[in-house]
């Protein structure tokens, strides 16, 4: 599969008419105790607190989504329209999606596995699979007609949060922790986002953003609006199930920071498997956590699926660095009920990572691409991973938003020359004393 | 009487009410007393053995419960809690 380079939105050139559209979308529904409520910006069960989820018709989605269907879409998120919680591809939007999967020999070699594939989501419009989830946040906020997009962010959402708000036109105030790395903080800034730095973790954030987002009637991505942003990390599935061939591998291997997009991935491919598009078939779940900050794999560990929150994250991998993570819970469910595992890895182990993974394959993943590569061993050392299987690692954000990570562990200039004179005495001098 | 802050997803039962003064001198006694003031709270905010709801996070002063002593943490006349959905972020 090749790289989009669309520029103007992909619209599926099969789609299903307004009133199938408007079938096939048929609510929300709380996934606690099944209390059905109508299409709304709205997040909490009136009944039970529980989290309220989008519902379909999986029979009206079928009539339309076939692989002939997708196949004659462009690339990109809205060719799996159906399954998407909007009526129609968005009037403007960035073109998210259509990420390739790349065979990984060389460092499947190294981690000590036998077929892997990277799936490169490094390299969406702001380097990340933030926008996924923000592309149908963003849409849903035009249909609703909010007057500004927000969010609280580790990080990566707060660049996809400012990119999908520009690209429909509308002010983005983007919340996160104060000592975020800069270039998180440069690079949402760069799109004319409003960044609000808060004095304290991530989870501080999150709190003051429950508190004021349904105050102030804007549109938070991943708060009011939470229904429809899980929703677009289930495209990671159906991308993956597609550049395979349509059909499933043995192991998924992806970040967990709440745990939303972990869980999406794996509702994605069963409901490929419902609307009959792929066989149904195991697939193991394998979720990486830093250990400075790993409530859910600490849960999985203990055989519970109570978590713990973290108060004081401790990890350079501040996108994961969640340490009272709304869907935990649902994560250590899916990792246990599917023979999976949830991994805690130290960040020297991230950091080599990074440079295995940049040096052997050609890809730079930011921090969570390093937790996940170091999950992959470590599920395999635990026996989740076995011989012969088939595993997809998601990497997930591009390193240029943490590129001192790279460096942890390394002597200062590792891998830089010194500074030379432009003649070409002083390169071979330099060259003979380097060999 | 320490101070409750009420989210919008909670106010129906409240009449509406932002700010409700309770009394009770732990974040248990205070819930307790929240739901016997406002009734319609009690299927959102407890479970049947009377502990909280795992969706729901209970802040005292802006720090998560689960920090402090959980249900049985000291509240002050002074102090304001605040009770949120769980299943958001990330």
């Amino acid at each position: 599969m090749t790289v989009p380079t669309l520029t103007s939105p992909p619209r599926p050139t099969t789609r299903p008419d307004a009133a199938t559209s408007a079938a096939r979308i048929t609510g929300m529904a709380c996934r606690n105790c099944g209390l059905a409520q109508p299409l709304a910006v709205a997040y909490v069960c009136p009944a039970c607190f529980g989290p309220l989820e989008v519902t379909y018709d999986y029979d009206v989605v079928a009539r339309t989504l076939t692989r002939e269907a997708v196949a004659s879409r462009p690339p990109g998120i809205w060719r799996y329209l159906e399954l998407l919680p909007v009526e129609a591809p968005p009037r403007r939007s960035l073109p998210v999606g259509s990420t390739p999967l790349i065979a990984a020999d060389r460092l499947a070699a190294v981690l000590g596995v036998d077929r892997l594939w990277i799936k490169d989501d490094t390299r969406n419009p702001s380097l990340s699979f933030k926008d996924r989830p923000a592309a149908i946040a963003a849409a849903r906020a035009v249909d609703f007609s909010l007057p500004a997009l927000a969010c609280a962010s580790t990080g990566n959402l707060a660049g996809a949060t400012a990119a999908a708000a520009a690209a429909v036109g509308l002010p983005a105030y983007v919340f996160i922790p104060a000592d975020l790395e800069s270039a998180k903080v440069e690079h949402a800034l760069s799109y004319g986002a409003t960044v609000v730095p808060i004095d304290g973790t991530y989870d501080d954030v999150n709190r003051l953003c429950l508190e004021i987002a349904d105050e102030t009637g804007w549109g938070f991505i991943n708060i009011n609006l939470r229904p429809f942003y899980a929703e677009g990390s289930k495209t990671l599935a159906y991308e993956i199930a597609e550049s395979l061939g349509w059909r499933s591998p043995d192991v998924i291997v992806a970040p967990i920071a709440s745990g939303a997009m972990f869980t999406r991935v794996a509702r994605g491919f069963e409901e490929l498997a419902e609307i009959g598009i792929i066989d149904r078939r195991p697939i193991r779940f394998v979720g990486g956590q830093a250990a400075g900050c790993a409530p859910v794999a600490t849960a999985f560990d203990a055989g519970t699926d109570v978590i713990e929150p973290v108060r004081e994250p401790d990890t350079i991998v501040r996108s994961l660095a969640i340490g009272n993570p709304a869907d935990g819970r649902y994560a250590v469910e899916l990792a246990r009920d599917s023979g999976g595992s949830v991994e805690a890895i130290p960040d020297g182990i991230t950091a080599e990572a990074i440079r295995d993974v940049a040096r052997l394959e050609g890809i730079f993943p930011e921090t969570a691409g390093g937790v996940t590569l170091g999950a992959v061993a470590a599920a395999k050392r635990r026996g989740v991973i076995r011989a012969g299987d088939e595993v997809v690692a998601l990497l997930t954000g591009n390193g240029l938003k943490t590129p001192d990570a790279r460096t942890l562990g390394l002597e200062p200039g590792t891998g830089l020359a010194p500074v030379l004179r432009p003649s070409l005495s002083a390169f071979e001098a330099w060259l003979e004393a380097r060999s | 009487m320490s101070t409750v802050r009420i989210p919008p997803t909670l106010r129906a039962a409240t009449g509406g009410e932002k700010l409700v003064t309770v009394p009770g001198g732990t974040v248990r006694e205070v819930i307790r007393e929240l739901v016997t003031a406002h009734p319609g709270l009690g299927s959102q905010l407890l479970t049947q053995d009377g502990d909280l709801n795992r969706f729901v996070n209970a802040f005292l002063n802006d720090t998560d419960v689960r920090h402090l002593q959980a249900l049985e943490t000291p509240v002050g006349e002074a102090d304001t809690l605040v009770l949120l959905p769980a299943m958001a972020g990330g």
